[in-house]
């Protein structure tokens, strides 16, 4: 037997504070109301975070006021892209430490964060650093304003990848910003912080303020706050934009997702299981793009779930730290309790659950990757996302009945096409509704190619030259 | 041992029609996610006790392969003493699984190794081109098979192959294997190269693959080593996944063998753990897995030399071949 032996990353990578206040005007705040935040494949506590309350939130909008109104909005193009070229090559010395931070603090493979999140985080701040001193050419006219300050409220799949996707395209277009971290998953955001530090931001253009769902209320609901930019479920969207009706704040709001992934019969069936992996149990499926929904054709249906399970048999599920792990552990408790309360639902409403026989470590949060077979459109896991390494599966027939299944979602974000008929593509991607398709590949993000829904997904776009104009005034 | 039935499986009596709408009709390759796999898999992380173990059934996979116009019975003989003796400050090395000679070198090759396990191969065909006449490509093969050749690699005549040919290169395929008969009714080892270098496309490749394997191949192997574009991983691993779905299908497992190019340890452990993740611990043996390599022996014996001592050793302490 060829059995791979551990792989560690050494955790010493990355040296964590005991505890951490707020990043405010280029400062670290004295911790205060603090909580502890974990790794979720150990329950251990890695650091004493602080619970930001209404001051601390004020505090940050005024040193962001003050920055933007001071020094940002002062500086030409050219100076704000120096500093995020610096940051971004500052991203790419520590990377390694970067990696290892999230992987401890969020629960996914070292595998990931070294060969996606973070590259992905340093790109995104590569591209939106030269896009700083070409406003002119952004499709508005000369001299685009910024919108001033900006709140943006990040959740705890990607941490760092959704705060680049933030902050770099704000800062590139003139904003300074106070971003709030998810409550699991602030510790990369923090260390950010003090990348901003070595960069020589200067103070208050990138605050921090860590926190629960308050604290982003209370950011969200400050008067003095220009532009909303928010990742996360659908519900809190619905509270944003509510919270937000009737003030002058715009916002960008990327939401929750249910996508379809089609794979039809004469898809390249190898590479297709691939893409079904990908789409799905990338990330422990911690993804809002995730092709959730596998919609196979009939006729290639037996084959193509063969193929599937032999597949998700190879696939090695533990320690996020070591190199050859695939799936690492659920971000939360509460989440965890989540998928099992959705997929125990879909057994009750009669789908067939399945899930290779992988030994689950002793502590931590852990989810097998798991298969919902004979799912109808109706029922719990065809429709609510599920946020987890489940995958629904249902059939179709002809490609007028795949589009109608793949749109029949409240959600919008995403969808998967497999086929080796090129017009097919085309033609499909026409037809769905869904901000991004893929096709013959899954979950490819470039920071030149624009991301974001339709419907319940959310609105506005990020990434691209579409990610820029929501950071500028006269766009829509 | 189940045999085949190649009329029950292609569907039909086999013609070239036949044959070919039955090759089309295998689903096609998506070059990018096919090299995104191997590329993934490239990335696993084999230390310590599973790097010991696999150089050890990296050098029993092996074929030692001299394949010049320059080889000689001396060079022959040396490198069948290096294979029974791969390191002799290590007598616990394993052998390789077999010396791989142009069939004029069977004889002296045999006489080298004497009673050991070592198997030799010889490649035959008109090998590499395959440009003969039928007539020859069996004479070659038989002259091999009767000097004592445990296995024949064959070449595949591309361009039938590349202009629809199919029934032709079935047909070549099935006559060698015959030739690969001995009087005694047992018959040599057929291992089928594909020159997937110059077949070009992954869909190329894979009907290729299922052609020989309908032909009767007992493996599969990618390359003579005396192209430009030899044994790739992404292409090693089209190739296993298509052995492993013919095993499914007929319950009839044939062997993978990649040649040419395979240099480094760490390349033949990319290797081995496409096999493994690709078509399962069965083919994780020398019976149904191959390198074809000249040079990857040497550098496979200083990685394992610098396991047991904790340093390297350097190229004066392994011998030239």
């Amino acid at each position: 037997m060829f059995e791979y032996a551990p792989a560690p990353e050494s955790k010493d990578l990355v040296k964590f504070q005991d505890s951490y206040g707020h990043f405010i005007g280029g400062k670290f705040t004295k911790p205060s109301a603090t909580y502890q935040t974990i790794n979720p494949a150990t329950e251990q506590d890695l650091a004493a975070i602080s619970h930001g309350t209404a001051k601390d939130v004020d505090a940050a909008v005024k040193a962001a006021r003050n920055a933007y109104e001071k020094t940002w909005s002062k500086l030409d193009g050219a100076t704000r892209g120096k500093y995020l070229y610096r940051i971004a090559r500052i991203i790419q010395e520590r990377a390694r430490e970067l990696a290892v931070a999230e992987t401890l603090n969020n629960g996914k493979p070292i595998k990931e964060t070294r060969d996606v999140d973070i590259p992905l985080v340093a790109s995104w701040f590569f591209y939106y650093a030269g896009w700083a001193d070409k406003l002119d050419y952004a499709g508005l006219g000369p001299n685009p304003a910024a919108h001033g300050v900006a709140a943006q409220i990040v959740p705890w799949n990607f941490p760092l990848m959704m705060l680049a996707w933030k902050i770099a395209p704000a800062l590139a277009a003139g904003n300074t910003v106070v971003l709030k971290p998810a409550e699991t998953t602030p510790l990369t955001a923090l260390l950010f912080a003090e990348i901003c530090q070595q960069a020589e931001l200067p103070d208050g253009v990138v605050n921090i303020v860590t926190g629960f769902g308050d604290t982003g209320a209370m950011l969200v609901d400050h008067k003095d706050v220009n532009k909303v930019a928010f990742t996360g479920s659908t519900d809190v969207g619905r509270l944003i934009a509510k919270q937000i009706a009737g003030t002058n704040k715009k916002a960008t709001l990327e939401l929750g997702g249910k996508a379809a992934n089609i794979v039809f019969e004469d898809a390249a069936l190898d590479q297709a299981v691939e893409g079904i992996v990908n789409g799905i149990f990338f990330n422990q499926g911690h993804v809002c793009c995730a092709g959730s929904r596998l919609l196979v054709q009939e006729s290639v249906q037996d084959v193509l779930l063969k193929k599937l399970k032999r597949r998700m048999e190879t696939i090695r599920l533990g320690d996020p730290m070591d190199k050859n792990t695939d799936i690492g552990a659920i971000n939360s408790k509460a989440q965890l309790t989540k998928i099992e309360k959705l997929v125990k639902q879909g057994v009750k409403e009669g789908g067939e659950r399945w899930a290779p026989n992988c030994p689950m470590p002793k502590n931590g949060f852990w989810f097998a990757p798991t298969l919902i077979t004979g799912v109808s459109p109706a029922n719990t896991v065809a429709r609510e996302e599920i946020f987890g390494p489940v995958l629904s599966v249902m059939t179709f027939r002809t490609p007028a009945e795949a589009v109608a299944k793949a749109n029949n979602s409240p959600y919008g974000l995403s969808a998967g096409i497999w086929t080796e008929k090129g017009s097919r593509i085309l033609k499909l991607a026409d037809q769905l509704n869904a901000g991004v398709v893929w096709a013959n590949t899954y979950n490819q993000f470039d920071p030149a190619s624009p991301f974001g829904g339709f419907k319940e997904s959310g609105y506005g776009r990020e990434g691209g030259r579409h990610g820029l104009l929501s950071y500028l005034k006269g766009a829509n | 041992m189940p045999i085949i039935d190649p009329e029950a499986i292609v569907g039909s009596r086999i013609t070239n029609q036949s044959l070919s709408r039955w090759l089309h009709s295998l689903p096609g390759v998506d070059k990018v996610g096919l090299e995104a796999r191997a590329a993934a898999l490239s990335t696993r992380s084999i230390k310590t006790t599973s790097k010991a173990w696999a150089l050890d059934m990296a050098i029993s996979m092996m074929d030692l392969t001299t394949l010049e116009g320059g080889d000689t019975k001396e060079r022959v003989r040396s490198l069948c003493l290096k294979a029974l003796t791969p390191d002799p400050h290590d007598l616990t090395t394993p052998q390789p699984a077999a010396i791989c000679v142009y069939g004029d070198m069977v004889k002296h090759a045999k006489e080298a190794l004497g009673k050991s396990k070592i198997q030799v191969a010889a490649v035959a065909t008109a090998f590499p081109s395959g440009r003969a006449s039928l007539a020859v490509k069996l004479l070659d093969t038989k002259d091999a098979v009767n000097a004592g050749a445990d296995e024949i690699d064959m070449v595949i005549d591309r361009g039938a192959f590349l202009s629809g040919q199919y029934l032709e290169v079935y047909k070549l395929i099935q006559a060698v294997k015959k030739a690969c008969e001995r009087k005694d009714g047992s018959h040599a080892h057929l291992k089928v190269i594909l020159e997937t270098g110059e077949l070009e496309t992954y869909d190329n490749i894979r009907r290729a693959s299922y052609l020989a394997m309908l032909a009767g191949a007992d493996f599969i192997k990618t390359s003579t080593g005396k192209v430009s574009v030899n044994a790739t991983l992404p292409t090693t691993l089209l190739m296993l996944e298509a052995v492993r779905d013919w095993y499914d299908e007929t319950k009839i497992q044939i062997g993978v063998k990649p040649a040419g190019g395979i240099r480094t340890s760490k390349d033949a452990i990319k290797y081995l753990v496409v096999v493994k993740e690709i078509a399962g611990e069965k083919w994780l043996t020398p019976k149904y897995f191959r390198f074809g390599a000249s040079s990857l022996l040497n550098d496979v014996l200083m990685q394992r030399q610098k396991l047991s001592t904790g340093h390297y050793s350097g190229r004066d302490y392994v011998s030239v071949d």
